[in-house]
């Protein structure tokens, strides 16, 4: 039930916005994340962005991960 | 699909899993709180990838599966009234009640409706003025924001035949009653990864400072949750625990405020009843007075027999991690997807069935 998937943010329409989920268009509540923009990823859980991705943070951790199993200990 | 696959990486995967084998020296017992989190281990074979001195315990981190009996009577018990329709997320369906199911009342002639969202039950709400509708609120903090936009929304749009029968329940209260209760002695705690991009980190941080047991909040990809086992190994060989964050992507530390306040203005917390657990107090949201129109449980009055609990079930004790599906004598025998005896068969974040669907000849 906790299910969020990443979503990506097409238009926005006041409190709602329209996403493409892996191809498929839908639209979503924005209730919750009112300050997303367009191109933003948006984890979506039961129609609401419940956050906004960080993709910074999302490039960290995977910087993160090869460094991690690049070190010799 | 980006933000997802790229945290599949196999090769990536194996790497961590060998550097999770050099750095753990000692027997830890890690529990991974979310269904969630158990569906990826189970599903990729985290178990058995893991080193020998780690062992994984699946917690209660179900919504469906923590549902206590009694309140799914009494959900099944506003099915059965007239001109009610009950909208629910399509995993409650087939969860047995005592004496009945969602499904069986759907059968006999009740108006259920599975909805995506809280946004389709306003929906029907709008469509049908002459109905009373009733949203079953059943989720963790991921989901009790999304109740809560829609209470504002009816109440914006001055919509009045719309109800919630709130019946949400919070992660950080069970995790303190399950540690004070010693049935199980943890090392680490892998939290809910989406519970946590509402809630942030901050609630935990009782756990590391009060019990002393290492904390990582983690995603659902099979990196994140082997990012989360590392993390956690790293602070229990240090004997240094803290809460980190192994899904920043999704989650810091302060949450998403706005869902908070939006949660906090609808909803207050009370006790609730979970499945396996009993009253926890604390745990629940309640519709504040000032929202009490849109209780089920004031609009409507609701009678239910005494609960009772399927016989042999081991669902409770699944849930507070002492016993796995494995250990349960109806597993894969009366106790299947398609006729299940306990709630953990059917929701898909249910151990019981996720050892069902990919447990394979391990088990689990």
């Amino acid at each position: 039930m906790c299910l969020a998937i990443p979503a990506l943010v097409k238009s926005i329409n006041g409190r709602q916005a329209e996403v493409d989920v892996g191809g498929v268009r839908r639209g979503v509540s924005i209730w919750l994340t009112p300050e997303v923009k367009v191109g933003d990823y948006v984890l979506l859980h039961t129609g609401y962005a419940i956050n906004i991705v960080d993709e910074a943070e999302a490039k960290e951790t995977l910087r993160l991960l090869r460094e991690m199993v690049s070190q010799t200990e | 699909m980006r933000f997802a696959t790229e945290y599949r990486d196999a090769g990536l995967g194996k790497r961590l899993i060998e550097r999770i084998h050099r750095r753990s020296t000692r027997p830890v017992r890690l529990m991974e709180f979310c269904g969630g989190h158990t569906a990826t281990i189970v599903r990729y074979g985290l178990r058995q990838l893991v080193p020998p001195t780690i062992e994984m315990l699946s917690g209660p981190g179900c919504p469906v599966c923590v549902t206590a009996s009694a309140d799914l009577d009494k959900a099944i018990y506003l099915a059965q009234l007239p001109d009610v329709i009950i909208t629910t997320f399509g995993d409650m369906l087939k969860v047995p009640g005592s004496y009945s199911s969602l499904q069986q009342a759907k059968a006999e002639g009740g108006d259920i409706r599975i909805v995506y969202s809280t946004q389709d039950a306003l929906d029907i709400a709008r469509n049908n003025p002459a109905k009373s509708v009733i949203f079953l609120g059943i989720g963790f903090e991921t989901t009790a924001p999304t109740v809560a936009a829609s209470v504002l929304e009816a109440v914006q749009e001055g919509i009045g035949n719309y109800y919630v029968l709130s019946l949400h329940k919070l992660c950080p209260p069970v995790i303190k009653a399950l540690l004070d209760s010693g049935e199980v002695r943890l090392d680490g705690i892998i939290c809910p990864g989406h519970v946590s991009a509402v809630i942030g980190s901050l609630p935990y941080h009782f756990i590391p400072a009060d019990y002393g047991i290492a904390c990582a909040i983690s995603g659902f990809e099979p990196l994140d949750v082997l990012l989360g086992i590392d993390m956690l190994v790293t602070q229990i060989e240090k004997k240094q625990p803290e809460v980190v964050i192994a899904y920043r992507r999704g989650v810091n530390v302060e949450g998403n405020r706005r869902a908070l306040e939006v949660m906090e203005q609808v909803f207050e917390p009370c006790a609730a009843n979970w499945r396996g657990m009993g009253i926890i107090p604390e745990s629940g949201l309640k519709l504040r007075q000032e929202y009490g129109g849109f209780a089920a449980e004031r609009a409507f009055q609701i009678e239910i027999e005494p609960p009772r609990e399927p016989e042999g079930c081991l669902c409770g004790d699944i849930l507070r991690g002492v016993k796995t599906p494995l250990d349960c004598r109806l597993f894969r025998r009366e106790c299947r997807p398609e006729h299940p005896v306990g709630p953990c068969m059917v929701s898909s974040e249910g151990s019981c069935s996720i050892y069902y669907l990919y447990g394979g000849s391990y088990g689990g």
